[in-house]
């Protein structure tokens, strides 16, 4: 029995067709990777699982619950089941890095005031910093932002961790320690993960599964080992990186000649 | 012969029509949840506790700019009116006449205009930016809703705060005017406040401050939306700001003429007509 299921999902943002009927089951317990073009629609997908965007047809399930139907109230109590790190963060400004962190866990639970300050410098440990408690997130870097954000995403202790691009804009060393986290994570928490990347390398080391997006369907659904072997010309294209004649069709503006460097 | 209109036209016209009435629907559900909000949760110490500093914001520091317009409108409308009154005869009464235009309608619309510009704007600004950072969907995914969280305790504070600061322009205007009448323009004290006194009755004071509450709800109301709906980036953000003020402002002098009419078929159905020259 899947944990989240999507069923046949269309959605369009006025004559932009985002997603065309995708198809997904996701099990508990394991790192599934959903890679991508830009734009494809990837972290669409993503807010769908989590009733961020409604489908325009199709349907979410969650436990054997349909939750796509369900009203902002009662989402409130089913989100509270998810973690979602966002490609920037999304951490509040006005309040400091602790703060930020306890958030969910003033807003849903009863527990005193010193007890969420213990739970919140624990996932800030736990994350891997524990002495900037008291910092703005202003004053942080790229990555501590996302790790921060990570420890505001567990706070509740989540059956799911949702990642938005988390590697996106962080050099191969800060990439590396986020993918080394979520697989911490992974083992500590024992959460079921859904990773959203176009970052190849940080999938082939997290991922169970991975799951490619393309022109709004799922083109392919595998391990890593079978990716790296398959032989599909859009899926190669994109694991080995290489950009194909159509994408770049539209840089043939200037009339001379332009071809691909490894042709 | 038949002139035929173009289809594009049609479509446009179509088009803004249901965006109109889309918008519309819109801002309307976002009012009745947050209406439904302050029932069920206003009330509570986590309101509360988010209302404090929202009405430092909102209040406080809106004080100085409530404070000079009021004091200097005040202060114009004595040299307008004087030189009129003085034409016939009747400058002693100056201060019924500009007393009950500050109390009325010039210090309850001019306070409120000094808060959408002020206030309005950054709380659109505010909100706008939680907005393209992806804050506001961050508190959705906590399971917090936004409107319970952000829009209720702004909207409280506008609602709250421009009544009081509504009272404080129509204290400083007095008092401009008063200064201005008496001390340069050698309107006699006694007589001033003695018609001032005449002229201003509890009703017209209360018919300020009551349609403040609404001038208030208005500018509370329109600049969180606007925020909550602005574009992405920061061109999308400064239009929201822009359209806040816009739409507060007309929403104050709409709303002013109907709490004008109102009050006046009110008064005169309980008093009947009264002439400030009486």
């Amino acid at each position: 029995m899947p944990l989240i299921e999507l069923r046949n999902l269309h959605k369009r943002f006025g004559r932009q067709i985002v997603l065309r009927g995708v198809n997904l089951q996701i099990e508990a317990g394991h790192v599934l990777v959903i890679i991508g073009a830009s734009g494809s629609g990837k972290s669409v997908m993503l807010k769908h699982i989590v009733g961020l965007l409604k489908p325009d047809k199709g349907e979410v399930w969650f436990h054997d619950r349909r939750i796509d139907t369900l009203s902002e109230r009662e989402l409130q109590s089913v989100r509270t089941r998810f973690g979602f790190l966002f490609q920037m963060g999304a951490l509040f400004d006005s309040i400091n890095v602790l703060e930020n962190v306890a958030f969910p866990l003033v807003e849903h639970s009863n527990k005193s005031r010193e007890e969420i300050e213990a739970i919140a410098m624990e996932k800030l440990r736990l994350v891997g910093l524990p002495d900037i408690g008291r910092k703005m997130p202003a004053e942080l870097s790229g990555g501590q932002r996302k790790r921060v954000a990570l420890a505001r995403a567990i706070a509740l202790s989540p059956e799911v961790i949702l990642y938005d691009e988390p590697t996106t804009g962080l050099d191969p060393i800060r990439s590396d320690v986020i993918n080394e986290l979520i697989l911490k994570l992974q083992r500590e928490l024992n959460v079921t993960s859904v990773v959203v990347t176009h970052d190849m390398n940080s999938a082939f080391k997290i991922a169970d599964r991975i799951v490619m997006l393309h022109e709004g369907l799922l083109v392919f659904d595998g391990t890593v080992e079978q990716i790296k072997s398959c032989e599909d010309e859009v899926v190669k294209r994109f694991v080995t990186g290489e950009a194909g004649e159509a994408d770049l069709a539209e840089l043939r503006t200037t009339g001379r000649e332009f071809r691909l460097t490894n042709q | 012969m038949i002139r035929t209109m173009p289809v594009g036209l049609v479509e446009q016209i179509g088009r803004n029509t249901n965006n109109a009435l889309a918008a519309l629907g819109d801002f309307s559900l976002f009012v009745a949840r947050t209406f439904l909000f302050v029932v069920t949760d206003g009330w509570r110490w986590k309101t509360i506790r988010l209302l404090l500093p929202q009405a430092y914001e909102v209040g406080t520091r809106s004080v100085p700019v409530v404070a000079v317009t009021g004091a200097f409108i005040g202060m114009v409308l004595s040299i307008e009116t004087i030189t009129q009154l003085k034409t016939v005869e009747q400058e002693n009464r100056i201060g019924s006449i500009i007393n009950v235009s500050v109390v009325k309608q010039i210090g309850p619309v001019l306070a409120a205009v000094m808060l959408a510009g002020r206030v309005g704007g950054a709380l659109t600004a505010e909100l706008g930016t939680m907005n393209v950072t992806e804050q506001l969907d961050a508190l959705r995914v906590m399971g917090t809703d936004p409107v319970r969280y952000l829009v209720v305790p702004r909207f409280l504070a506008c609602i709250f705060l421009t009544p009081i600061l509504t009272i404080y322009s129509d204290l400083l205007g007095v008092i401009g005017a008063w200064l201005v009448s008496t001390r340069f323009l050698g309107v006699p004290e006694g007589p001033y406040w003695a018609y001032s006194a005449q002229g201003i009755e509890t009703w017209q004071i209360m018919e300020g401050i009551i349609k403040s509450i609404f001038f208030g709800a208005a500018i509370g109301l329109v600049a969180c939306y606007k925020g909550f709906t602005c574009g992405a980036g920061a061109s999308g953000v400064g239009r929201a700001c822009t359209d806040s003020f816009v739409t507060s402002f007309i929403a104050i002098i709409v709303l002013n003429f109907f709490a004008a009419r109102l009050a006046q078929d009110w008064y005169t159905m309980l008093y009947g007509t009264r002439s400030i020259f009486g």
